[in-house]
């Protein structure tokens, strides 16, 4: 028996060695075929040409730059031509997206480390949940079939990794998907995966020290530098970063003063998504800091100035890659929020989705002054990888399930 | 009336007057904030391209054409020549008028003529082509890096990647409104 190899493997064949391959028959030659397995591409001389698409085993040796079949050719499946179509899963998958996938994989395993090293416990907690999060411009999946009354997908899992904070355990993280009706784009998909981390006796600080050492420590492991390829030019990720705060992002970069927009909540995003946000971090990471503090109903507010919260983003190459604060924990402030909330969504014809008292108590039961950020890990790939679009970083994206 | 859920590539849309092709749409959303839709506009008159960005509440009014079946006869200079099979009228349309639709213009290929207020402003093609592809490396050349496409020049001029096992001569269905490679059409 011949050990099998991988095509990507053989152009270390010593001459007159034998190798096995596998893998799709992918072209036919003038003198044989070329085929293809999940690291690459080899052109294989041989008289009889399987049918294209079919699946093959082969038993041969190196011949120039290609092989030549000298012991068998198994023929595994039938062929089929359905492969050669772009919308095929083999041509969805075969280009970019495989090698993302394993980057994919190394990511995870780098963020786990980091954690795991941190000390901080590892949790999964339910995606189908009663109240869904009140966010005023997140609409969550409502889940049909429920026995115990209305449930949804959560859109991100806050209120019940909070709720675990009650143990006053030093911290935890989650790498889960999260889910957002209608958002589908660029940098966005309706299910896509979060890594939120709290830690217990610290605050937004800290919070913007883990999200530097992690991107850091994920662009080491897996670039082996410093420098991401970004989504559009390269992101140096060295800590610390720049900090630069709304009111001042607004008045440097957009030329308006924050107190002059600010009753007006949609201009306000509609500055900051069009002329500030594709601005920042463009060769470097930076975080924005400071939110005023109708942008942030989760956040405790600046002891310094109650205008503002304590609630920063990062931004690396124009991507908004999280959002962390110190989270507020006083469960009767945290009630007028939620219910300002509540009317804010009746007000704009969305649903309203019930308070969760068992959050409400969680806070009233108590919880150690905290930090908590969420980052979008399919984001962080798409600049490890410099790949293009959210897309490209999924198995299988909306689009194709 | 469209919102901008409806806002995609191609779509005509008519703003101050002027009807606008959709070249390119951005699904944009701070965080927390509300969602804005962001696209790239073509103007239909002069082909020049703008930048607009759109609140999702925003209702966009269609841009009122007029769709006449034609057939594209032949290049001249820098113009292309289109025929109304029923009145056997001519009339030209300019590259910049044409814009990316150009490429997926053999002779004898049947088109909506877009029309506005009477003036010919432009085509809509059928959404597949059939293009002959006139140059591209021959199939695999000894590298490993597992690349599975490779440029192709098809007969318009257009370039479009395609996989491995296409060779130089076969003819190809295009997708017109990406742009991309379809699929392969089986010699007959």
């Amino acid at each position: 028996m011949v050990p099998r190899s991988a095509v990507r493997e053989l152009a270390q064949l010593p001459e007159q060695q034998r190798a096995c391959v596998a893998g799709r028959i992918v072209a036919a030659d003038p003198d044989g075929f070329t085929l293809q397995d999940d690291t690459g591409c080899v052109s294989v001389q041989h008289s009889i040409i399987p049918p294209l698409g079919a699946f093959v085993r082969i038993v041969a040796s190196r011949a120039g730059a290609g092989l030549s079949v000298i012991e068998s050719l198994e023929v595994l499946s039938a062929g089929s031509e359905r492969f050669t179509q772009a919308d095929s899963d083999w041509a969805a998958l075969t280009g970019v997206r495989l090698p993302n996938l394993r980057r994919r994989q190394a990511l995870k395993r780098a963020v786990q480390t980091f954690f795991d090293s941190a000390g901080l416990l590892e949790v999964d907690t339910p995606a189908i949940v009663p109240c869904p999060g009140l966010d005023v411009h997140l609409d969550a999946i409502e889940v049909l079939g429920t026995l115990r009354g209305p449930r949804w997908l959560h859109t991100s899992p806050e209120y019940q990794m909070k709720r675990l904070l009650t143990t006053g355990l030093p911290g935890i993280y989650q790498l889960g998907k999260a889910f957002r009706r209608g958002e589908r784009g660029r940098l966005h998909e309706p299910e896509f995966t979060m890594l939120e981390w709290y830690r217990t006796f610290s605050d937004a600080e800290q919070m913007m020290r883990d999200t530097e050492r992690l991107v850091a420590a994920a662009a080491r492991e897996l670039t082996g530098s410093l420098t991401l390829p970004g989504v559009e030019g390269p992101v140096d990720v060295t800590p610390p970063w720049d900090r630069i705060r709304v009111d001042q992002a607004f008045e440097d970069i957009a030329g308006v003063k924050l107190e002059h927009v600010l009753p007006d909540e949609e201009r306000f995003y509609e500055i900051l998504a069009d002329r500030i946000e594709p601005k920042l971090g463009r060769g470097r990471a930076v975080f924005l800091t400071d939110y005023p503090a109708p942008m942030a109903s989760l956040a405790r507010l600046s002891p310094h100035d109650p205008r503002f919260a304590e609630r920063f983003e990062a931004y690396l190459d124009g991507i908004e890659l999280c959002n962390g604060f110190s989270e507020l924990i006083d469960a009767t402030e945290q009630r007028t929020r939620l219910l300002r909330d509540q009317t804010e969504r009746e007000k704009l014809g969305r649903s309203v989705y019930p308070l969760d008292e068992r959050f409400l108590a969680a806070l009233q039961e108590g919880i150690p002054p905290s930090g908590g950020n969420a980052l979008g890990f399919d984001r962080l790939l798409m600049l490890i990888t410099g790949a293009k679009h959210i897309e490209d970083v999924l198995a299988l994206p909306v689009s194709r399930v | 009336m469209y919102d901008t859920s409806d806002i995609k590539k191609n779509l005509k849309i008519k703003l101050d007057g002027v009807p606008f092709t959709v070249v390119e749409v951005q699904f944009v959303k701070p965080g927390k904030g509300n969602a804005f839709t962001r696209t790239k506009l073509r103007n239909m008159f002069t082909g020049a391209v703008i930048e607009r960005t759109f609140r999702s509440n925003e209702k966009l009014e269609p841009a009122d054409l007029e769709e006449r079946q034609m057939q594209f006869l032949y290049k001249e200079g820098d113009g292309f020549v289109f025929m109304d099979t029923a009145s056997y009228d001519q009339l030209n349309l300019s590259a910049e008028q044409l814009g990316d639709n150009r490429w997926y213009l053999i002779d004898g290929t049947n088109v909506d003529v877009l029309f506005y207020n009477e003036k010919p402003i432009g085509v809509t093609p059928p959404t597949f082509v059939e293009l002959k592809v006139l140059r591209t490396e021959p199939g695999f050349k000894g590298d490993t890096s597992g690349g599975a496409m490779k440029p192709a020049t098809m007969e318009t001029g257009l370039e479009v990647a395609v996989p491995l096992f296409i060779n130089e001569g076969e003819t190809l269905k295009i997708d017109t409104r990406t742009g991309g490679y379809s699929e392969r059409v089986n010699k007959r």
